[in-house]
Parts: structure tokens; C-alpha cells; sequence
């Protein structure tokens, strides 16, 4: 047999009663390639250990061989769920870097479109997380909605899925024509969908039995095992990277964190369900309050010229091939910027030795760190909670093997 | 916004609660300090890494309660090759702090966090796959994203970025 077919962690059965249960990786209710190996004693799950790598395409070595701003669109293939997190999270960090000024009207827009990102991206969670437990039309009505957002991505950036809109010193493009009032449409009619899922789910029994009380943890618990996000914010602690450590503006906004105690199941679906109503509401806000201006940074050597410009002046045209065949060094040092992804606590750490490429990329995948609360939560539980336990930390396998 | 010069004096930095703290440790702890872009680093010595952190995280004034990230950066060819960095976080204070620690190429180990935070585990395993830093006191130390038979730790700057061929 081929080495690599071999199943990896091996997981002895520990007593005579025990056997051992490979999930996964091919599973509908892993959300793409997680393994899971459990040791079972008939229908309750003794120890469980999940097995990862099956995705992982070596991002991290690939940023290393490029120029700076060629990162960006490989940063929208980590968390394919919310590419805009990945992208902002990303030119925060060289940013901060080149120490450079963002206009208000380009901190505003990353915002707006982060908070649809949050939306589109617990909108397909919720809709997988319920399907998975056996609730089909939730998954329907919310793939509805996000169809909507991803139009609007897609009228934005050209693309529905992998938008690479942000760039190092602002924004590609300015919105189209008719973009704001789309989105004002949305954030009016998205208020009344959120009650719809919630009156299929929230107060439904069958909902309950299977939620409530399943994959509890501790606040210590999660705190000791690296959760953040509501995975987190499900166990009690109150702490949000964005009113807490605010960047992009974040400060400028009204918004509550929605914080539930009992630390299961139905703690994090709750937890999320409300984000999706704050995240409208910080939406609503930044349509309302957006300010005018350039949506591009006033530095020649980082930011591309308009295409106007490359046409008529012949600095324009000089800093464009400069920037596209030779890059824009960025002075030396290192930085670890961390924004509030839908799942938690996303970092770039990137160091620069004063090139044009970066010399170390380091993603902070907050989904890595919450699978290590899977097995704090599935042990001792009946097998049937795993599911639901996976489904409520909202993994995507894409960030956790980059 | 012109860049700002690094604070590297440890003197200078020493009222920041966390080098406070680390200097009230064992002599030799703090091995220098950098203050730059807004982000504090503290270079600590290979062998009381452990006892550093336990000691942030024990902080009353500060507690570094959470352990964000840890990674590990090669600088070959120079020596001490490996750089590990470990990035804390206090959710009450809401400061983060950067310890660092460099290894020799020859075995590269260092004390494994695991007994501190537990959630140390992926990121070390990972670090080890990445990089080939063995981790002591890890409980399950083992490859964690390539597979079991992999050759070489593909984040190394001498493994080519097309892999070997």
C-alpha cells in the first residue's frame, strides 16, 4: 500500500468495548475535508481526534515568492467564505508597514463591504449548520440572501466569490453607479429575512433538543485552547477585536457584541444570529455617514495610477511599470495585524527584510485554533452531537491548511 | 505618516508593563526589547521561555491571558537560525506583546507551551512540520498539514518553493 494511503493518526482502541470510527475526510457534514477519527463505546464518543492538512497548498511558502501586492489574491483562497477579511487583514499588515495613510472613504467602503462579508459568510454557516442537523429550507431561504450579496460583490470587483478588491493603499476601483442603493436595499429588507430563519429555528424543539446543552465549554476552556470569535463569545467572554482593538475606522461605528453564557450548541448559533443583525446595522451606518474623497492613498511608489492618468503623464505611466515589474520595497521590520474574521480572530504576521517581496507570511487562522475545542466538547457526548458540535465552530478547511 | 525610528533600548521601555514584569524575573531573562510600528518585542532567553510566559500570564497589573500565535521565521544562512515568535494577547488590557526566541540550527528545540495554554498544541505541531523545531514536553508532537512521510519542513528558505524534485 502506498505510504500516504495509510490512515495517519493512529488511534489505538483503548479498551476491549471501544472501536475506532473514521468520519470524514469525504463527509457532508465536515464542510469540506476534515477528518475525524473517534474512538467510540457504542453510541458515545470515548476520545476524538481530528486530522487535518488535506487542503493545504502552502500558501504561506507561495506569498514569499511574490510581490507585495501579488498576495492579495492569495489571501481570498485561505477563507474562500470572507474573502474581504482576508483581503483587509492583509493590507492592514503592509500598511502598517509602509506606515501609510488610508482615506476615510476607503476605510468606510473596507468596512461596508466587511459587514456584508460577516453576512454572506454566517449566512452560509447557518444555512450548512441547520441542513446538517436535519432542517433543509433554513439552508434555502438563507443561500437566497447571499445570492443577493455575492451580485453585489460581483458588481464591485467583477467577482462573485474571489473579490481581491483591496488593495495596499486602498481600494481597486470606485463602487459602479447604483451599488449604494442596492446595498440600502438590502440592509432594508435583511432585518425581516433574519426573523424568518429565526422563526424556523430559534424556538423550534426539535432545534432545541439538538443544540441545547450539546458541545458545552467552559470560558477557561476556550480561552485556554486559542478560541476567539463566537466560539468564544459562546463561553461567556466578552471580547471582540473590533471595539476592542479597533482598525479601520471600526472606532467610528455603533454596534453591540452579542455574548451568550451557557457555552453550547444553541449559545453559538445565537451568538451569530444577532451578529447578522449588528452586521446590517454597521452597514446601514456606513452608508449613511460615508464620506467623500479618494479611495486611494496619496503615495505614488505603492498605489497603481488611473488608468486616465497612465495615458496622458509620463510619471503615471513610469510608476505603473515600476510597481508592476519591480514591485514597491517596504522598509524593514515586522507586524502582526489581527482583524475580526466571521470565525474569529484573524492575524497576518508578515516580516520585511526591505524588498519588494515579503520575506515571511504568517497566517493566523482562526479556525485552526478553534478545532482544538472539538474534542473538549464531543468527549463523553453521544456520537450524533459531533455533527452538531463541528457545524457550531463554523470551520472552513481552506483557512485551517492554507 | 513618516516611519518612526525603533525604540531597541530596553531602558527606555522598561515602564511597559510586560518588560516590567520580565525583568522582575530571573536575571538574563530579557535579552534585548523592541518598540516598533506600535508593537512591543521582547527577546527572551531559550531556557526560560516557559517561565516567561507563565509569568505574563500570571501578571495581576497585566495579564497576558491569551495566546494568539505562534510561529517561527528562518533567517538562514546567519546563526542562530530560527527565530520563534509568540504573539500574546491581554483581552483586559488589550495589549499584545511579542516574545521572541532564537535557535541554533543544529536540533533546534524549545520548552513547549502546551502545559500553559493547551491550544499551543496545534501551532507548535505546526511549526514543527513547517520547520523541524522539536517542541519538549509536547504531548503528541507529530506532522500536523503534510503527511506522515513527508520529506523535509517545506517552510524552510533552503527547501525550494517547487519542492524537490
Amino acid at each position: 500500500m502506498m505510504a500516504h494511503m495509510t490512515p495517519t493518526p493512529v488511534l489505538e482502541p483503548g479498551q476491549d468495548r471501544t472501536m475506532i470510527l473514521n468520519m470524514g475526510p469525504q463527509h457532508p457534514s465536515t464542510h469540506g475535508v476534515l477528518r475525524v477519527l473517534l474512538e467510540i463505546d457504542g453510541e458515545t464518543v470515548v476520545r476524538l481526534m481530528p486530522d487535518i492538512g488535506y487542503l493545504h497548498t502552502g500558501i504561506e511558502k507561495t506569498c514569499e515568492a511574490k510581490f507585495y501586492q501579488q498576495v492579495v489574491p492569495l489571501t481570498d483562497r485561505i477563507d474562500y467564505l470572507c474573502p474581504m477579511t482576508n483581503n483587509l487583514c492583509y493590507v492592514l499588515a503592509v500598511e502598517k508597514l509602509l506606515s501609510l495613510e488610508i482615506p476615510p472613504k476607503a476605510q468606510w467602503l473596507r468596512v461596508l463591504l466587511n459587514e456584508l462579508t460577516r453576512i454572506n459568510s454566517h449566512l452560509v454557516w447557518l444555512g450548512t449548520h441547520a441542513l446538517d442537523i436535519g432542517a433543509m429550507t433554513v439552508f434555502l431561504y438563507c443561500f437566497r440572501e447571499r445570492e443577493e450579496i455575492l451580485k453585489m460583490f460581483e458588481m464591485v470587483s467583477g467577482q462573485r466569490m474571489m473579490t481581491s478588491y483591496f488593495r495596499v493603499g486602498g481600494i481597486a476601483l470606485e463602487p459602479p453607479l447604483g451599488f449604494f442603493d442596492r446595498v440600502r436595499d438590502f440592509a432594508g429588507y435583511f432585518p425581516e429575512k433574519v426573523d424568518e430563519y429565526e422563526n424556523l429555528l430559534t424556538g423550534n424543539p426539535i432545534w432545541m433538543m439538538r443544540t441545547k446543552g450539546v458541545g458545552r465549554m467552559t470560558a477557561e476552556d476556550a480561552l485556554g485552547l486559542g478560541a476567539t470569535g463566537p466560539t468564544l463569545r459562546g463561553s461567556g467572554v466578552d471580547f471582540d477585536l473590533r471595539r476592542d482593538m479597533p482598525y479601520s475606522s471600526y472606532e467610528k461605528f455603533q454596534f453591540k457584541v452579542p455574548v451568550s453564557e451557557e457555552g453550547d450548541v444553541f449559545a453559538r448559533y445565537m451568538c451569530r444570529v444577532q451578529e447578522l443583525r449588528e452586521s446590517i446595522g454597521i452597514v446601514r451606518q456606513a452608508l449613511d455617514g460615508m464620506p467623500e474623497g479618494p479611495i486611494k492613498a496619496d503615495a505614488p511608489h505603492v498605489v497603481l495610477p488611473d488608468r486616465e492618468k497612465m495615458k496622458t503623464q509620463m510619471e503615471s505611466l513610469i510608476y505603473h511599470f515600476k510597481i508592476i515589474t519591480e514591485g514597491f520595497a517596504v522598509p524593514a521590520g515586522e507586524v502582526y495585524q489581527a482583524v475580526e474574521s466571521p470565525r474569529g480572530e484573524m492575524g497576518y504576521y508578515i516580516v520585511s527584510d526591505g524588498t519588494a517581496k515579503p520575506y515571511r507570511v504568517h497566517m493566523r487562522a482562526a479556525c485552526f485554533a478553534n478545532l482544538q475545542t472539538l474534542p473538549t466538547m464531543c468527549e463523553g457526548r453521544l456520537l450524533a452531537d459531533v455533527v452538531a458540535a463541528i457545524g457550531s465552530i463554523d470551520i472552513v478547511l481552506g483557512e485551517i491548511d492554507r | 505618516m513618516p516611519l518612526s525610528l525603533a525604540i531597541t533600548d530596553v531602558d527606555q521601555l522598561k515602564n511597559h508593563p510586560a518588560v516590567a514584569r520580565l525583568l522582575g524575573g530571573k536575571a538574563g531573562m530579557v535579552q534585548g526589547a523592541k518598540f516598533d510600528r506600535a508593537e512591543l518585542t521582547i527577546s527572551v532567553d531559550r531556557d526560560s521561555l516557559r517561565e516567561a510566559c507563565a509569568l505574563l500570564k500570571d501578571d495581576s497589573a497585566c495579564p497576558f491571558n491569551f495566546l494568539s500565535d505562534i510561529t517561527c521565521v528562518d533567517w538562514y544562512p546567519a546563526e542562530p537560525r530560527f527565530e520563534m515568535v509568540y504573539h500574546l494577547l491581554s483581552m483586559q488590557k488589550k495589549e499584545r506583546v511579542r516574545l521572541k526566541v532564537r535557535l541554533q540550527s543544529d536540533s533546534p528545540a524549545v520548552e513547549s507551551l502546551t502545559s500553559i495554554w493547551p491550544g499551543a498544541n496545534f501551532f507548535e505541531r505546526e511549526v514543527f512540520d513547517l520547520f523541524g523545531i522539536r517542541f519538549t514536553g509536547h504531548p503528541h508532537l507529530r506532522r500536523i498539514l503534510m503527511p506522515e512521510d513527508w520529506e523535509g519542513h517545506p517552510l524552510r528558505k533552503d527547501y525550494p518553493v517547487e519542492g524537490y524534485r
